[in-house]
């Protein structure tokens, strides 16, 4: 049923005609959108389908047709007379220029809200693109806190940047340290280069000091890095208590390996964003994933949503990663934007975005409330692999299981 | 001189039709497709100079780019310098590097896939340093504010950067026109065609390189400033990318190495089979895959590229091969 | 900091050493199609990326060692190799090298995109019973899949080097390596022979991926991650030199840990770079000169 009508909405060859565009663009006249059906709310998604980034983007594209599916059918836009949500997808390659020239494309199709970019150099340059339009943009999954920090009033977070998850992180360490009787004093983090990796580092070494906690030592890798022996070597002699990766998906797991196959010793590895760290990580190498600790987007186990929204997405044989509902909370959102605006206008529909106080059930949220379009009910959880399964142990109001800390 | 002054006549044509182009197209989705095309095909224009021309090919093109774009946006975000003079710094600073590299590399005698080579490892070296200095942002990037104005060679509509890039877009074609007619343009073909009997000839050719890859250095410094006024934000995989060091070589190659059209013609082609591959199909890859197959079959029964294809007759000899120049004696 | 360092050396070696023979497997098919054809082969990365996921999907569906399958993946990586230089490189190519490069370069978006098609973007890695056994060296400990990779790919580029040295393909494969003309003229079919060697560097290839693949972990985009060590390797050890893909292997791998362990595992990277500038400036012809 949710299969048909994902396919039914994306309808991207009625998008732009493509004969009609290379005939516009030999001739180099004409003004290329096609009528459209005027109900239809139109989202754009733009997320580096191809490219190194790809398997995160197809999650991204998933959960936010799975939004647009189930809204549809729960009636659509009620406000504007059941309007049906229709995806336009686009596909930035990973590099930020396309990601903006999607932008201007999908505003020619007349797009009513945006949402991306996965990358954050390329959501920098699409949401500044969709500034210009004044489209309302949500950004489902960008760690940057820059996306939200240049006064663009069409732009909105309701995920966390890494600035709020690095304060999260040292909190739910802080309380996992402390319930287990202040065991952990000193912390060594692996960050890779990059603005994600770099920022981070430095709030966390900051953040971590409130906790009685030293970072010892700061190691930057680039990326990739293929070899991670010396890393592992020398965090065994710095002997820290807590290890702290904060990378992308492939160092991630090719580090968690060399740790183990160095047999370095600690307490826990405790992760801030850790891209490697989800479902598949803990099915395809469970001995290395047990009792590792991760901070990042989760969503909440005891909710019925979140569960009925995991199994479905497993039936589906994909994995329930965070990308799947960041970007269905985004999509959520932004529909949540156009039934209280009752139109698209977008000057309307960015201030019923601005004011939205939105309550996402299946994550570990308050209530939405934006401030310079970020969400500040936002929160990450801890989450730790047992037995095969991830656990949320901190905070402890949305804990399912006790942290292992220290690991054995 | 019929001829001469009837090819004149299309290029003033041509570049009338380009200039009122915006005023008949609404869409800005197309002008900013076609602000990109005239920017590869710029790019690819930089690389014609020394790769078609001079028969030098250079994987690590992306350098001057990169290199351009820091110059002029490092300036910008710690002195408050403005871009319109800022991009004259990028140029020079691209040329410099070009200089360095040249010397460096045509010097000792490299040639063929060793100097394709060296230039790719200079471009690494760039990426890597430029991530581990303080002054480039390292690899948290440089944010630049955005202030659409002249003086920032920003602009608010599409519209302004498409004029940005066409502007370049012909200056690089009146260089290339310029070369063509030139004594100095002579020697870079003399020393494609054969760089021994060039020097023989009395050809300094270790200078007519290096100056070959001053101006690629210079004409993609100012591509750099371009590409950070435009998307605001520049880090070091932004900067010295291997895939735009591939992109320029590849508009020049289709459309045809050394003429001066080959490289608008590339990147207008390769834009729309891309576009309209991305078109028609969502699925993630297959898109590609038909890019990747069309690009074969225009090389494969087009080895001369799209404008070698129209030419009735064969300007130059099939010598552009890249393996007589790698025979290269010992030091 | 310094004398931690230090302390740390033997360590950062001797695992230079391991991944060094590694990046030489990746670079041995590259020097070879080098040395014999001239070319550059752009799809070098997109096909040892093929490799990998052959390897892991013998390991997925079939439960074969990646070790084991090596015995399959080699050979037919190389019948893959020939028939591409056959019945596509070759014949659209026409001779002209910059449409090689163009060539493979297509090819390379081709490959890349159809394992995204087919295998998805997802990260794939094997969980082999004996994947974290180690010897204990004292100071370090090496895992079995490192040792086990590290003397596989010794015993392959002895091999070939016998193959090389000791048959009558392998001579002619030098012959026109060395006077392209010349062999045409005393007989010798130069088109099969280049098919042939292309052959054996993707079959080259294909061991690389088995070995690889219990060690790193493969997407549709892994196989760029080894390309330009490949290429380094390649001109420092002279470009066509079995010997010294081997030894070049070794130094960059030895560079780029002991870098990485003074420099820090960011800046060190430039250890790669700087090697690949220097010897292109100093000694072009690399460390072992041009023999195959």
């Amino acid at each position: 049923m949710s299969k048909s009508i994902l396919k039914k909405n994306t309808s991207r060859r009625n998008f732009l005609g493509g004969t009609a565009a290379t005939v516009a663009l030999t001739a180099g006249v004409g003004t290329p959108w096609i009528a459209q059906a005027a109900s239809n709310v139109k989202i754009g998604l733009i997320h580096p389908a191809t490219g190194w980034a790809a398997y995160p983007a197809a999650q991204l594209r998933y959960g936010a047709q799975m939004a647009i599916a189930d809204i549809n059918a729960a009636g659509g836009i009620k406000s504007m007379g059941g309007a049906q949500l229709e995806a336009l997808l686009g596909d930035s390659q990973t590099k930020p220029e396309i990601g903006a020239a999607e932008v201007e494309k999908m505003n020619e199709a007349g797009v009513h809200a945006i949402q991306g970019c996965y990358q954050s150099a390329v959501g920098l340059a699409a949401s500044a693109a969709a500034a210009k339009y004044n489209i309302p943009f949500s950004v489902d999954v960008g760690v940057s806190d820059k996306l939200v920090q240049r006064g663009l009033s069409n732009v909105f977070r309701m995920a966390d940047g890494y600035g709020r998850i690095a304060r999260d992180a040292a909190t739910n360490l802080g309380e996992i340290n402390r319930l287990a009787g202040n065991p952990a004093k000193t912390v060594i983090i692996v960050h890779e280069e990059s603005e994600f990796g770099t920022g981070t580092a430095k709030l966390m070494t900051e953040a971590l000091k409130e906790h009685n906690i030293q970072v010892i030592d700061t190691i930057k890798h680039a990326n990739p890095t293929r070899n991670f022996d010396n890393v592992a070597l020398r965090i065994k002699s710095a002997k820290p208590d807590i290890v702290m990766p904060i990378n992308y998906p492939g160092e991630y797991v090719l580090l968690a390996k060399t740790l183990r196959q160095q047999r370095v010793d600690f307490m826990a590895s405790y992760s801030v964003l850790g891209g490697g760290f989800n479902f598949k990580f803990v099915d395809d190498l469970p001995q290395i994933a047990e009792n590792m600790i991760d901070v990042n987007h989760w969503y909440n186990p005891s909710s019925a949503s979140g569960q009925a929204m995991r199994a479905r997405t497993e039936a589906d044989g994909n994995y329930f990663t965070f990308e799947v509902y960041c970007a269905y909370m985004s999509v959520m959102f932004l529909a949540d934007g156009f039934e209280r605006a009752g139109t698209t206008d977008k000057d309307a529909v960015n201030a019923a975005l601005a004011s939205s106080t939105i309550d996402v059930d299946f994550m570990p949220y308050g209530k939405t409330e934006m401030v310079n379009g970020q969400n500040m009910g936002s929160r990450a959880v801890a989450i730790q692999a047992q037995k095969g399964d991830v656990q949320i142990i901190a905070p402890s109001e949305y804990a399912s299981a006790k942290a292992v800390f220290p690991r054995t | 001189m019929t001829n001469f002054r009837n090819h004149l006549y299309f290029l003033f044509m041509g570049a009338l039709a380009l200039i009122i182009l915006p005023y008949f197209i609404s869409s800005r989705f197309y002008i900013d497709v076609l602000t990109l095309i005239f920017f590869t095909a710029y790019l690819g224009q930089s690389w014609n100079i020394l790769g078609g021309y001079a028969g030098q090919f250079s994987f690590g093109g992306v350098m001057f780019f990169g290199t351009g774009a820091y110059v002029s946006s490092i300036l910008l975000t710690t002195f408050g310098f403005p871009p319109i003079f800022g991009i004259f710094l990028a140029i020079l600073g691209g040329a410099f590097l070009g200089l360095i590299v040249g010397y460096m590399s045509f010097r000792s005698g490299l040639r063929g896939s060793y100097f394709a080579l060296i230039t790719l490892a200079f471009a690494e070296l760039l990426r890597v340093l430029a991530n581990s200095v303080e002054f480039t942002g390292g690899g948290v990037g440089l944010f630049l504010t955005y202030a659409p104005g002249l003086s920032n060679l920003q602009f608010e509509t599409p519209v302004g950067f498409y004029y940005f890039a066409l502007i370049l877009m012909f200056i690089s074609i009146a260089i290339v026109y310029w070369l063509e007619r030139s004594r100095f343009g002579a020697q870079l073909v003399a020393i494609r065609e054969n760089e021994d009997a060039a020097e023989a000839l009395g050809i300094n050719t270790l200078k007519c390189k290096i100056y070959a890859i001053m101006i690629m250095g210079a004409m993609g410094g100012a591509a750099g400033t371009f590409y950070a006024q435009k998307y605001l934000y520049l880090d070091p995989p932004i900067a010295y990318s291997i895939h735009l060091s591939v992109e320029m070589l590849l508009v020049t190659i289709v459309g045809g190495m050394g003429t001066i059209f080959g490289p608008l013609v590339g990147a207008f082609v390769l834009h729309t089979v891309n576009e309209i591959a991305r078109h028609f199909i969502d699925t993630p890859g297959l898109s590609l895959i038909v890019y990747g197959l069309i690009l074969i079959v225009i090389i494969g029964y087009l080895p001369n590229g799209l404008i070698g294809a129209f030419k009735k007759k064969e300007k130059k000899s099939d010598s552009t091969s890249l393996d007589k120049k790698t025979s290269r004696e010992d030091p | 900091m310094i004398s931690a360092s230090l302390s740390m050396l033997p360590a950062a070696i001797i695992n230079g050493l391991m991944y060094g023979a590694i990046y030489a497997l990746v670079a041995l098919g590259l020097t070879l199609i080098y040395g014999v054809l001239h070319i550059i082969n752009f799809a070098h990365g997109a096909m040892l990326m093929l490799a990998l996921y052959a390897a892991f999907f013998l390991f997925h569906l079939f439960n074969i060692d990646p070790y084991v399958s090596i015995l399959i993946v080699t050979p037919c990586a190389g019948i893959f190799g020939y028939m591409i230089y056959r019945y596509g490189i070759g014949p659209l190519a026409k001779g002209k090298d910059q449409n090689i490069l163009l060539i493979t370069l297509g090819l390379s978006i081709i490959i890349e995109n159809g394992a995204l098609f087919f295998f998805s973007g997802d990260q794939q890695t094997v969980n082999l019973s004996y994947g974290f056994e180690a010897f204990d060296l004292g100071f370090m400990y090496l895992s079995y899949p490192k040792v086990i990779s590290f003397f596989a790919a010794l015993l392959m580029c002895a091999v070939l080097w016998a193959a090389m040295s000791l048959t009558d393909m392998g001579r002619a494969i030098r012959a026109v390596a060395k006077e392209r003309q010349g062999a045409r003229l005393v007989g010798i079919n130069v088109e099969r022979i280049f098919a042939v060697t292309f052959g054996i560097g993707i079959a080259c290839l294909g061991a690389a991926g088995c070995m690889m693949l219990p060690i790193f972990y493969v997407d549709p985009y892994t196989g760029n991650i080894f390309v330009l060590v490949a290429f380094t390797i390649v001109v420092l050890g002279g470009m066509g030199s079995v010997v010294g893909a081997l030894v070049g292997g070794f130094i960059i791998g030895i560079t780029e840990s002991v870098g990485g362990l003074l420099l820090g595992e960011s800046l060190g990277q430039i250890g790669i770079s700087l090697i690949f500038i220097l010897i292109l400036i100093f000694r072009p012809t690399g460390l072992f000169g041009s023999k195959v």
